[in-house]
């Protein structure tokens, strides 16, 4: 049993790390210049850092929706959230507040009000998450655009910039947002109970109510993490433009994130999840971009390969269609074995 | 007494009488029938599509595939029109059957892989975009005589109000759709799934059938409300329609069509995308308001008509 378990475990590491390092190699055939990393005036440059900093907004976006996704339920409105909090900031900015703790404060507690908003709908109302997160997901904008005055916000403000455009320890400092956002996110969830927590919400909902888990407030928390880690986000969207656009800031941002953590092997049923994963799923849809571009294809085949992907991840998840695979095997085999007995039988 | 059952549908209709009451008090010429039938015609392609909406919602589905197929048969139909001179006529039938059939297989993929709608119509969505700007990333000009001519067609009634071609076809989906919903057995067997998938299995509904059907229908209404809008536009476009699947849904719910399926009334949609229509016609009336107050507003709705519905569903009596 013990062994089962393990195996299942590693299988399910396997098969996302294997299609990253499949996408890896075809691009290192294509362009063998792919893996080449150049160390210059204290950072590093090269396709692969590229790679990295570019899935790193989605990437954010996809350890909340693990979370999320894991108590069965789904945020539709992380793109909305990314343009509420880049608006936000850069209101701050242009009203003159220089103090950077504050301007980051701003926009986090601008995401932290949306995830309550949605937390609150879904598990204190008990509406359903698409709805509940929907209606955030039409109205954000719209605020958005409020706080921007309906105009694309610049500004001028090298500390807030450094959050989109710097670097630390050679690393794009949005490529360490993640990281140190992935470690307190692991941390909270497995050394703590509440990752266990989260998954017996999204596994047995009736089961955790009579194990006495407080489900409302644990679905409240997963969508102000989602939230949070959106702010961050559109914080870091909004810093690389120095500027806040309330209409295309994380625009379809939140169907990446989703498609990151389908991708990284989680059941939308609820149950499981693995933040690991979903930052791979996120490498992956970055990565099959550049794959693109570097093959030639243009860019424009983007959308249907990206969709003809989500076709095949979801069906290899399908129960049924495991089992059909496995039959067409099996009728290979038996067939075979068949036609032999019949020929010993003449 | 008012029936408990019709309380959403009342609620709907009078909000959008008092809208368009307040409305005609505070301007001038905005209480006309002119400007009533302006909100038929100009948001007749979002009626259409959002009665497709309604069969999916009322079965406890969802559909995010409406607005990407309403812009890939915008595309298809004028390429086929502009490129390969198609008549439009032979063009018509041959996108809804194409349309028709990726429904049904998004239909096919949702019952027998037992996938959620919402993933599977997700993909939908990005496959029809995909495919639209393969196709054509640059908008395409529909030039034809018959375009012209069916988008001048129509005829005046009281007070300088319009009756155009989409408005006629708007109001016959309308009138199909309901006595489809209400008055034949398919109509009936998509309440009941949406009631209870597994007790209506038990009674013998074709679950397969039924299911493939509604996703036929929805994307089937997608594409001939793809149509209508090109008749506005005049022209083919993969980044048009973007969001108007969110409109539908958001029009199927401000109608009292509960979101868990298996309630709700086809003539209540209607008077959904009329309230959205009301919104937006005031705050260009207003002149002061900007537009994403039109998003704000329909948000602030959204959450109002959601908290009624569950309102309604705790305090059933029992």
């Amino acid at each position: 049993m013990n062994t089962l378990s393990k195996n299942q475990n590693l299988r399910r590491y396997l098969w996302p790390c294997a299609g990253l390092l499949v996408l890896l190699v075809i691009n290192v055939i294509i362009a063998p210049e792919f893996f080449h990393i150049e160390f210059k005036d204290g950072r590093f440059y090269g396709s692969l850092i590229d790679v990295l900093n570019r899935a790193a907004p989605v990437a954010l976006l996809a350890i909340g929706m693990s979370l999320v996704i894991a108590t069965a339920g789904v945020d539709l409105s992380v793109g909305s959230i990314m343009a509420i909090a880049g608006a936000v900031s850069a209101y701050y900015i242009t009203k003159g507040v220089d103090n950077l703790a504050l301007i980051i404060g701003a926009g986090l507690i601008a995401g932290l009000i949306a995830g309550i908003v949605n937390g609150f709908l879904v598990g204190y109302m008990s509406i359903q998450p698409i709805v509940a997160t929907l209606i955030l997901m039409v109205a954000g904008r719209g605020i958005a655009q409020l706080v921007n005055e309906g105009q694309i916000v610049t500004f001028d403000h090298s500390g807030f910039a450094f959050l989109g455009t710097g670097s630390f320890l050679g690393l794009p400092f949005p490529v360490v947002l993640v990281i140190i956002t992935f470690a307190i996110v692991q941390l909270l969830t497995r050394r703590t109970a509440l990752g266990l927590y989260i998954e017996a919400v999204g596994a047995n909902p009736s089961a955790s109510h009579y194990m006495g888990l407080n489900a409302k407030a644990i679905k409240m928390s997963v969508y102000c993490v989602a939230a949070l880690c959106a702010a961050l986000a559109g914080m870091i969207a909004a810093a690389d433009i120095r500027g806040s656009d309330a209409n295309n800031a994380g625009l379809w941002l939140e169907l990446d994130a989703i498609l990151a953590v389908v991708i990284g092997g989680a059941s939308l049923m609820g149950g499981r999840f693995s933040i690991f994963l979903a930052i791979i799923g996120a490498l992956i849809i970055q990565t099959l971009t550049v794959t693109i571009i570097l093959s030639g294809i243009p860019p424009k085949f983007n959308l249907l390969i990206k969709a003809s992907a989500i076709i095949v991840v979801l069906l290899l998840q399908s129960p049924l269609f495991q089992k059909q695979l496995a039959q067409l095997k099996f009728r290979k085999a038996t067939s075979v074995t068949n036609t032999a007995k019949e020929a010993k039988n003449a | 007494m008012l029936n408990r059952k019709f309380i959403p549908l009342a609620v709907t209709c009078c909000l959008f009488f008092l809208l368009f009451g307040i409305g005609s008090i505070q301007f001038d010429g905005f209480g006309t029938p002119r400007v009533f039938f302006n909100l038929l015609s100009d948001n007749a392609f979002l009626i259409i599509a959002a009665v497709g909406m309604t069969f999916v919602i009322l079965s406890g589905g969802i559909d995010l595939s409406v607005g990407a197929v309403i812009a890939l048969t915008g595309v298809v139909c004028s390429v086929l029109i502009s490129k390969y001179q198609w008549h439009p006529l032979v063009v018509f039938p041959v996108v809804l059957i194409g349309g028709t059939v990726f429904g049904a297989m998004m239909g096919a993929i949702i019952h027998y892989y037992k996938m959620q709608p919402f993933i599977v119509t997700l993909a939908g969505m990005f496959f029809a975009r995909g495919l639209a700007s393969v196709i054509s990333e640059e908008s395409i000009p529909i030039e034809h005589e018959f375009y012209n001519q069916v988008s001048a067609f129509g005829f005046e009634i009281v007070g300088e109000a319009w009756i155009g071609s989409s408005t006629i076809i708007c109001l016959m989906v309308l009138i199909v759709a309901i006595i489809a919903a209400h008055y034949t057995r398919f109509g009936g067997r998509v309440y009941a799934i949406g009631g209870d998938a597994n007790s209506s299995a038990l009674m013998g509904i074709p679950l397969a059938a039924t299911t493939i059907h509604i996703y036929a229908i929805s994307s089937f209404l997608a594409t001939l409300a793809g149509i209508v809008y090109s008749f506005y536009t005049f022209s083919g476009y993969s980044l048009a329609a973007v969001g108007v699947e969110l409109d539908a849904i958001a029009a199927v719910v401000i109608g009292g069509t509960l979101l868990t399926g298996g309630y709700g009334y086809m003539f209540g949609t209607l008077m959904g995308v009329l309230i959205m229509g009301v919104v937006q016609t005031y705050i260009s009336f207003d002149g002061t308001l900007s537009s994403w107050w039109t998003k704000i507003v329909i948000g602030g709705l959204l959450f109002c008509f959601i908290a009624l519905q569950q309102l309604l569903v705790r305090i059933k009596p029992r």
